[in-house]
Parts: structure tokens; sequence; C-alpha cells
């Protein structure tokens, strides 16, 4: 699938180059010898890059660090932040743990899943929003808290929500 | 007598995570004393001072470090930041209102121990505090605090590394956080050998939590005996205490070590939120098991909390009032293991999801009262049963929100209902800042 020219089937050759690049100061963090330790990070820069961790990506991923495309399977379906098919624009991970459905937490959801028109976590019709619930997010003194595209929400109302998500396109 | 902070003295103070401000308060002069002294002599003050890991185990820091076999070399360290138990949220206020403590905790710990490559291994949520800690790297490393030489004077190369994960409790666990920082699944590894002797790349790696390793600076710079004597017995020093859920201020207090666990909640935090009774409490994180409202006028100190049945864990404390569903808030704890089960282990992997599922269909009132002992089966087949923690973690809340609140889930089995309905989440619905008000630290 791969070929060491740099190119990589079914992705863009500018992208898999900026990909190359920004993985070569990657691997810095790590003994030579130890490569694959950037493996999440990898595909984390993949899913940057591709909009997600295809099958491609982490056959790319693994050429690169110089192991197997199994290990970067493996991975790549392991970590609930790595994405193996497409998503919305923007992904909006709502905390229902236990400290902050005590303080709204599990309000909230309810509330995203009516704003959006979801009956459960899933995409909307248009592609905008991925929803869904997170596990604790560490922000139970400042509960109830939200993940927008990884970035961090906290003490919520819905009313704060709607500002944050009208403020995306 | 003012208390003593040593985690959160300059938490909130403006620009305080920048490297100018940490050296006018003093910064880096704990390494730059070290630095006149013999490395032993560094890991003595830190047996001295009675140090436990503030990850959740409790063990000993400085008898921790002892475990790494003399003669092998390199060795590594590994911070854990991972820092996803439910209702803990201490080490990421430390990354993110004072890295460089942490960083002069590492060099100090590196020092001591002859390391020259250290990872500070942090949850993939915390985009912000990863961002925070690579600037604070960036910094010490510009400023030739790390590097090749340590404080730009002693011939001590020093590289220090954020590694962020992406998405897994599992990877709080030493064993997984090391495969996953191989570039692996965080299957936890069986164990002996422990990671001081076979960990990161089969090499010695020790592995402390963010606030065990911030809490070094301190040590060194005042003295073990000094840290020993703000606590009890073989506890010293003082504790991040993270108090969550109904209370009036809930928030990040720091306390010594051996704090009373009712003064927490009912003077520190305010109180339990709209003046209600307290139910119950989890003193140490989601897997500590539960305290009932009469229980909980301990101290909060290891052996304390272990002698009244439940664990201070990771100091992350959650009120519950009298408003609250104890089904309800199981059921959610058992999914949450549930999805956190890496799988390895088919106790753990089966008896999570049948834990969930059950709990579910209580809380929904499809369950019978033979279901509740069926439950408790579960999580006893469950506990003791698997390579890592996660399965005790899973089976323990089970266990004791059975025993404390029995006639709850009888209760839901005999209605067919929760009887709470949709309160069943607590009475306070309003939005947080309206009844509690902005996070309070340790003041």
């Amino acid at each position: 699938m791969t070929n060491h020219a740099g190119g990589v089937e079914g992705l863009p050759r500018e992208k898999v180059e900026q990909f190359d690049r920004e993985l070569a100061e990657i691997v810095k963090r790590y003994p030579p010898d130890r490569k694959a330790s950037a493996m999440i990070p990898a595909l984390r820069l993949g899913q940057t890059l591709f909009g997600y961790v295809s099958p491609a990506v982490q056959a790319l991923a693994a050429d690169r660090l110089g192991t197997s495309p199994s290990r970067a399977e493996e991975v790549a379906t392991f970590y609930v932040m790595l994405e193996t098919h497409e998503f919305g624009r923007h992904l909006v991970e709502v905390c229902t743990n236990v400290s902050c459905s005590l303080t709204g937490g599990d309000r909230l959801w309810a509330y995203l899943k009516a704003k959006l028109q979801l009956a459960k976590a899933g995409t909307t019709a248009d592609g905008k929003f991925t929803l869904r619930e997170a596990e604790c997010l560490g922000s139970c003194g400042t509960s109830p808290a939200i993940l927008v595209d990884e970035e961090m929400h906290e003490q919520l109302t819905p009313q704060k929500v709607d500002k944050i998500l009208g403020g995306l396109t | 007598m003012s208390e003593t902070l040593i985690l959160s003295a300059r938490w909130g103070k403006p620009g305080g995570a920048a490297l100018e401000s940490y050296r006018a308060d003093g910064g880096y002069a704990a390494l730059d004393k070290a630095l006149g002294m013999e490395p032993s002599a560094v890991v003595d003050e830190v047996k001295k001072s009675n140090l436990r890991g503030r990850g959740g185990a409790g063990f000993a820091t400085g008898l921790k470090w002892t475990f790494l076999p003399k003669d092998i070399r390199p060795r590594y360290l590994t911070v854990n930041a991972d820092e996803s138990e439910p209702g803990t949220f201490k080490d990421r206020y430390i990354i993110e209102h004072d890295p460089h403590m942490l960083i002069e905790g590492i060099a100090l710990t590196c020092y001591a121990l002859d390391i020259h490559l250290a990872y500070i291994y942090i949850r993939g949520e915390f985009a912000k505090q990863a961002r925070v800690l690579e600037q604070a790297i960036a910094e010490a490393v510009a400023a030739g605090i790390i590097g090749p030489k340590l404080l730009g004077k002693k011939d001590f190369d020093l590289q220090i590394h954020v590694h962020r994960g992406a998405g897994a409790y599992i990877c709080g666990e030493e064993s997984a956080l090391l495969e996953s920082l191989e570039g692996k699944k965080g299957y936890p590894r069986l164990k002996p050998p422990f990671p001081a002797v076979v960990g990161l790349w089969a090499k010695p790696t020790i592995i402390n939590n963010v606030e065990t390793i911030a809490n070094v600076p301190w040590i060194v710079k005042h003295g073990g005996d000094a840290f020993a004597a703000l606590g009890v017995g073989k506890s010293g020093g003082t504790r991040l205490f993270g108090v969550s859920g109904h209370v009036n201020r809930p928030g990040v207090y720091e306390k010594p070590v051996a704090y009373n666990l009712k003064k927490l909640i009912m003077e520190d935090a305010g109180g339990v939120l709209g003046g209600r009774k307290l139910k119950a409490v989890i003193p140490g994180g989601s897997s500590a098991p539960v305290l009932a409202a009469h229980e909980i006028d301990i101290s909060m100190e290891f052996d304390a909390v272990k002698a009244a049945g439940s664990m201070s864990g990771s100091g992350g404390v959650i009120v519950f009032d009298e408003s609250a569903c104890m089904v309800r808030a199981l059921a959610r704890l058992s999914r949450f293991y549930a999805e956190e089960s890496c799988g390895q282990c088919t106790p753990c992997r089966e008896g999570t999801n049948w834990m969930e599922g059950m709990l579910e269909r209580i809380e929904a009132g499809h369950a019978v009262a033979a279901d509740v002992a069926r439950l408790e089966q579960v999580a006893n087949s469950i506990a003791g049963n698997t390579i890592c923690a996660l399965g005790d973690a899973a089976a323990m809340p089970v266990q004791s929100f059975l025993k404390k609140f029995r006639p709850e889930f009888l209760a839901h089995a005999e209605l067919r209902r929760c009887p709470c309905g949709d309160t069943g989440w607590g009475l306070t619905q309003e939005p947080r800042d309206a009844v509690a008000g902005p996070m309070r630290y340790a003041r």
C-alpha cells in the first residue's frame, strides 16, 4: 500500500508530505530505536490532517514508524479519541459521569440531543456535529463539562452551550 | 497558625505559570540546593518525608525509588498525569497554575535517581494542560535549567517530554501506561516484575503521580522531617482533596494529609447544597467504597480511611445529598468501568458489562430482588481475579453500595421503577455557577 517515495494510495501527496515533516519532529521525543512509541501522536496527526484514522492512515503511520499495520490498527481501535470512521465537522462530547450528572450533566446531555435533533449519540444530518457522551473529564469541581473539538468547556448552562456551538461554522 | 500550602500556594497568581514568575518566588532554588548534595542524600530526604503516592495507592515514594536495580542503565521516569478516576481533578491544577513546580520535581527526582529521560504521560483530553507543559518545558530548556546541564552548571543531561494519551482510563494503571507509551494499546502487564525493575522498553522505570513529584522541591528545600511533621505516622505532608457533587463550594482544597473528611465537606466545601441532608460520600475517587453519612467523621490519612472500610485513593471526594438515587449513581459508575475495561481478563471484560446491564435493569424497574443478589455475586467474582486493579475498582463500588444502601436497590425491584423518578440525580439541577459560584482553590 505504501511506497517510500512518500506517497500512499488514496491519500493526497501534499498532506502525506506534511505528515512526514510533522512526524519527523514528533519522533525526536523518543530514542531512535523506539520510534514506534510515537504511534498515538502519529495517528492523532493523521486524524488532524486526513479527517479520521482510516486504514490508509494506519498503514502510513505504521510504515513511517517501522511497525506493522496491525499494531497501528490495535491502537487506532483502542483509544476513544482516535476515530476510525468519518465523523462530523465538530465533535461534542458531554460528560455524564457522576460528579457532572449530580450537578446537571445528564440534563445537559438531554438538552444537546434535543437541540441537535438526535435520539442518541450520532452525527447530525448536515454532518456538522457529532454528539456523544464522555467519561469523566477531570472537571468535577467545575461541572458540568463538555469537550468541543478536544477543547474543554466548564461550568456550563444550556445558554453557554448555545453560545459555544453558535460560534462554530 | 496558618496552614502550610505546598502545592497550591501559587495558584491563581496572574502569570504564575511562567518561568520568570516561578523563579521570582524562589523556584528552582531546591534544584540548586540539591546540586550541592549527593544524589543519595536527596533520596534520603524523600524517604524521611514519609511522602506517599498521591495517585491512589498511597505507596511510600522513597521506598519505591529504592526498588531500582543498582547496576542497570538507562533508567526512566514517567510522570502519571492520566488523571481519569471519576471525581479526581487535582493534578490538572498543578499543571495549569504551577507547571515549573512539577518540572523542578522531575529534575530533582532524575538527579536523585540518575535518570536522564523523563516522560509526562498526560491524558488526551487535557489538551490545554499538555500545551502548558510543553511551553514550560521549552522555557526550562531555553533557560538552560534542563538540557545538557542542570541549571547551566552541573553536567547532567536531562530530557523531559510530554506524551499525550488518547482517551483510556486504563492507561492510568502504571503498566498499561508503559504499554501506551511504547505505542501499543493499554493492556496492563502481569506483575512481578514491577516497573521499577522491568519498565519502559524493559528498563527500570519509576512511575509517580503528578502531585507526588510536585512535592519533591518543597521536601528538598525544607527537609524531609519538616514534611513528615505536617502529617501523622507514616504519612507526611499535605494533600490536594477535590470535592465535587452536592456541595456549596466544590473545589480543590490543600489540607494536611490527615485532615478530617467531615470538616472538609461541611466547613471547607460549605456543606451540602441547598441545606439538604447528606446521604453518602465516596472519599477517594469512584473506585473507593462508598461511606454512609454517619461514617465520615474520619481522618483522610490512607490507613485511617482503610480502617473505615474505604480508601482515600486519589483524594477525590464525591458528595451525594439525600435526593440522589444511589442506584442511578452506581449504574452510571458501572457503565464507566464497562466502557473502560481493556478487555484483557475475562472476569472484568464480561463482568463489568453484566454489572452495567443488571444495574440498568434495576434502575429501570425491570429486575426482581434475586437480581440484586446476583449482582453482588458477579462483583464478588471479579474482585481479585484480574491482572490489574480495574477489576477491583469496578467491584468495590457495587459491593459497597449494596452493603450500605441495599434497601434502595430492593425498593427499585419491588416497585418496578425508580422511586426517585426525574429527580434521580438529585434536586440540584440549576446551572452550576448559579448555585455554587466559581471553583475554589484551597483557601
